[in-house]
């Protein structure tokens, strides 16, 4: 379980905090989906989570401990990040790729075991990246690439799961079996904690979503709750609607053509809005 | 397959050993090498082989193994192909911390690396810290700029150093820019070897270090490496390397640059066996240099670091141009 307790932080030269004392959890056996514009902070929650970045007041809690009295190692073996932004520069095959997922259970005297490269077939059996076992990191496309990067966090272990945009490049096939695996993953007792774009998506999967807008939580909550059109409109400066989709009955979002929302300061700007 | 190439690599080296004692001014049959080897026999040939030829060859062995050593730590962990001790200005550095030292009086063939290492040490700081405010820590091509920039104003102390120094008492201006293993001497290749040792075994230990710091900051923070105090450890053991080679054997570019391509190029992936490998191929690859450096243009010797140079720059073209 990872806990945010009122937590402020603030990057190094800059004026403005990137977040004002946000409180969330991601609960063991719950995918949790954090969304919001970009430039909300979103990212910022993994840099802490990471210590790139130290926040500035708040507690952050992994499994009821605080995250500063873990060392990094330790911390590794419980929580499996996938950040962001990553560009590989060396050639490497995607199972020792995914190998290096095991990192955090090695010492320096330590060859791979036989549970290791057991567990690295898995991760790589989950993400789908089996058949590409032997292919150079280099030569992948987009979306195998970020499934490779899924597959080392899963070899990785641990009891919660972070994935910042994780289903970006991904074609709807490779998108909706991603987040079906986490949904699995969540409910074998993980705590999946799951940074995204696509609201419509996380809303079918997540078990409680957070909105962040200015480094600040604007709302939290079951999706349905929280897919509310007054409020996304507000935080995303754009006319939208929420229905519920006729197929799986899941609140969707539905953004419209037209003029960005006006928030009344350009009055000119009136939205249009559909029946 | 992987142990055919390992022999291979071992046997290329040994080869070029053999005709590295053999040739030269004298030229030796391989039974006065033996000769020279085993101390019985030709008394000339044992006076050649064990005087100048032996230390010369062995210095080259340890300088070529630790820059090769030294370009495949720095290439992994800043996620860099084009990085290496000279082209990152850590030679140039350390090339001005072993002639201070020297100028102050230093004579003792231990303690000259350690200042070459300060000095070394003090260089890479600098780059990072340019490169950093250039913005371009990501850009391989901002760093090496940011080093060359360094080794060319190490180059500038150099000189005004060596200007104010009286005659002889220090090998010569050339001797430091260009590089040379001609001077070896056996109570100098023993704390080189020494350093070489210290600094090679730290790099083998954080080998898998280096492996997950090639992911780039954020995954390897997320694998549970400390990434700040891994790099610098990892700078610090490479700059102890190269900065050794160079209080031994002045400034030898490009061989940190290539060796660890070599190496990549026969398939071999995880750091540990780039670095064992780079430490093969940068023995046999000096040791080659040397040898041209020897009899390309007989009677004359051409300095060391301008053959690896002349064989660098083109390689060194090739890769920014695959950058690019």
């Amino acid at each position: 379980m990872i806990r945010f307790h009122e937590v402020s932080a603030r990057y190094p030269r800059s004026a403005r905090e990137a977040l004002s004392d946000v409180s969330l959890t991601a609960a063991a056996g719950g995918l949790t989906a954090i969304v919001g514009p970009n430039g909300s902070g979103k990212t910022t929650l993994v840099r802490l989570l990471l210590r790139r970045l130290a926040a500035s007041s708040g507690r952050i809690d992994v499994d009821g401990r605080p995250l500063e009295t873990f060392d990094a190692r330790q911390l590794a073996r419980r929580v499996a990040i996938v950040p962001q932004r990553e560009s590989a520069v060396f050639s490497l095959p995607v199972h020792e790729y995914v190998g290096l997922g095991r990192y955090p259970h090695e010492g320096p005297w330590r060859a791979a075991t036989q549970r290791d490269t057991a567990l690295v077939e898995q991760a790589m059996a989950d993400a789908g990246v089996a058949e590409l076992a032997g292919r150079d990191i280099l030569a992948l496309s987009g979306g195998e690439w970020q499934r490779a990067r899924i597959a080392r966090a899963l070899a990785q272990g641990g009891d919660a799961l972070v994935l910042d945009e994780p289903t970006t490049f991904l074609d709807v096939g490779h998108e909706m079996g991603m987040f079906e695996l986490f949904a699995t993953l969540a409910r074998g007792g993980r705590a999946v904690l799951v940074i995204s774009h696509q609201l419509n998506l996380v809303a079918r999967f997540a078990s409680a979503m957070v909105l962040l807008h200015e480094g600040r939580v604007v709302a939290a909550g079951a999706p349905q709750a929280l897919m509310q059109a007054t409020t996304l409109e507000r935080v995303y400066q754009w006319p939208l609607v929420v229905t519920r989709d006729p197929a799986v009955g899941a609140p969707t979002l539905l953004p419209l053509r037209g003029r960005r929302h006006s928030s009344g300061a350009h009055p000119e700007n009136t939205p249009e809005r559909s029946p | 397959m992987r142990a055919a190439l390992w022999i291979g690599a071992l046997v290329v080296l040994l080869g070029l050993c053999v005709l590295a004692v053999a040739v030269g001014p004298v030229s030796l049959t391989l039974g006065e090498v033996r000769d020279g080897l085993t101390g019985v026999g030709d008394a000339n040939a044992i006076a050649i082989v064990r005087a100048i030829r032996l230390p010369r060859l062995t210095l080259a062995i340890i300088v070529g193994a630790a820059l090769g050593m030294a370009g495949g730590a720095l290439q992994g962990s800043l996620r860099n192909a084009l990085a290496e001790p000279y082209l990152l200005g850590v030679s140039g550095g350390a090339a001005v911390g072993a002639v201070l030292a020297f100028g102050a009086g230093v004579r003792d063939a231990s303690t000259i690396p350690i200042f070459a290492c300060l000095g070394g040490g003090a260089s890479v700081a600098a780059v990072l810290l340019i490169a950093r405010a250039a913005g371009g820590r990501a850009d391989p091509r901002v760093l090496i700029m940011a080093g060359v920039i360094m080794g060319a104003f190490a180059n500038a102390l150099i000189m005004v150093v060596l200007a104010n120094a009286p005659p002889n008492t220090v090998r010569g201006a050339v001797w430091w820019m260009m590089g040379s293993v001609a001077d070896a001497g056996w109570p100098q290749i023993r704390w080189l070897a020494a350093y070489v040792v210290v600094g090679g075994t730290v790099l083998l230990l954080l080998a898998r270090d280096i492996d997950v710091l090639a992911l780039g900051e954020e995954p390897a923070a997320a694998l549970g490496l400390d990434v700040d105090r891994s790099a610098r450890r990892i700078y610090l053991a490479s700059s102890l390397l190269a900065a050794a080679t160079v209080a031994a054997a002045g400034l030898i570019g490009f061989v940190g640059l290539m060796v660890p391509h070599i190496v990549r190029a026969f398939g071999v992936r995880r750091h540990r066996a780039i670095l064992a490998g780079a430490a093969l191929v940068g023995a046999a690859l000096l040791v080659a240099a040397d040898l041209v450096a020897r009899t390309a243009m007989p009677p004359a010797e051409l300095p060391l670091g301008a053959v690896t140079a002349l064989l660098g720059v083109p390689f060194f073209l090739l890769r920014i141009r695959r950058l690019a």
